[in-house]
């Protein structure tokens, strides 16, 4: 019954992932907003901002920033690809190589697929970059756990109305 | 001033808090510093800003792995003969159990300082320093 509605997928995909995102506050401080989802992952932009500077020197952003922003993506792809069903999943591990500084003032994007989904635990993997994804600021690959629970924060805390 | 000058101004006082306030992202998660002796263990007190989780609630687990690069970065600082930002490399983190909404601890260990790369070991705990929340190790250039 529920596969009849495939055209309509995208959508609900795309509230579902952005009611996610606005729920997790240091996200929001940090400004993250969901870009563009594809067939495979997705695109997050973390913008330029003085708070996230590493290096008062330069200017540059700290690599932290760049971690909270892969982190959260690849959670997001995660979601992605346990959809239409939704499950808490935290972060086992994650792994982030750094390339190249990122360049002042300008925003990072990350693009993360979930690459492989088992019934405990879901890998996910993706790049952060500026100008295009051939030439990566950070590799990153993270793994979750599937917790399991058909109950998920949005939806069980009270201020879930308020996130959307 | 540069880095370079608050770094060596510090090491006279013994007194960290302006290096970690020199820095905008180490003032956004809130982290602090303290000396022990020799030993430093650096703070992320509990903050409604580093939530991740909305409903245990957790700290974001970008804001801890922020935290330990942070805390890799200033401790290779206070060693560097000419202090200037290390540069990380890589980071391996391994989350533990979640970061619940209460103060964290950070310890690093630096394995092998080469010329050139450092390897840093950190680990991060709440409650107490036998049960860590998260465990990483990263590689750090030096110049």
């Amino acid at each position: 019954m529920s596969d009849d509605k495939a055209p309509a997928q995208p959508l609900a995909l795309e509230d579902g992932l952005n009611m996610f995102l606005n729920g997790v506050k240091h996200s929001m401080v940090l400004g993250m907003t969901l870009e563009e989802i594809t067939p495979e992952g997705l695109i997050v932009r973390l913008p330029y901002s003085d708070k996230i500077i590493g290096n008062p020197d330069t200017g540059v952003i700290h690599g932290g920033a760049i971690t909270s922003l892969m982190d959260q993506a690849c959670g997001l792809a995660v979601a992605q690809a346990m959809s239409p069903d939704f499950d808490i999943t935290p972060t086992i591990d994650l792994r982030i190589d750094y390339m190249r500084p990122a360049e002042p003032p300008r925003d990072v994007f990350a693009y993360v697929t979930a690459y492989r989904k088992t019934r405990s635990v879901v890998f996910a993997r993706g790049v952060a970059y500026q100008d295009s994804r051939d030439q990566p600021i950070a590799h990153c690959v993270a793994n979750f756990m599937r917790m399991g629970l058909s109950k998920v924060p949005w939806q069980a805390g009270p201020g879930a109305e308020a996130a959307s | 001033m540069s880095i370079k000058d608050i770094v060596h101004r510090c090491r006279e006082t013994n007194d960290y808090a302006s290096l970690v306030s020199a820095i905008p992202y180490a003032c956004t998660i809130g982290m602090g510093c303290m000396k022990a002796g020799d030993e430093v263990i650096f703070t992320l007190p509990a903050n409604h800003s580093n939530i991740g989780n909305p409903t245990l609630p957790a700290i974001h687990g970008g804001v801890l792995g922020g935290f330990i690069e942070q805390s890799a970065q200033l401790h290779l600082l206070m060693m560097m003969e000419t202090p200037t930002f290390p540069k990380v490399v890589d980071l391996s983190i391994d989350y533990l159990s979640a970061g619940l909404f209460r103060d964290s601890f950070a310890e690093c260990k630096v394995l092998r300082m080469g010329r050139r790369i450092a390897n840093v070991s950190v680990v991060v705990w709440q409650a107490k320093k036998e049960e860590p929340v998260a465990t990483a190790r990263a590689h750090l250039l030096l110049s």
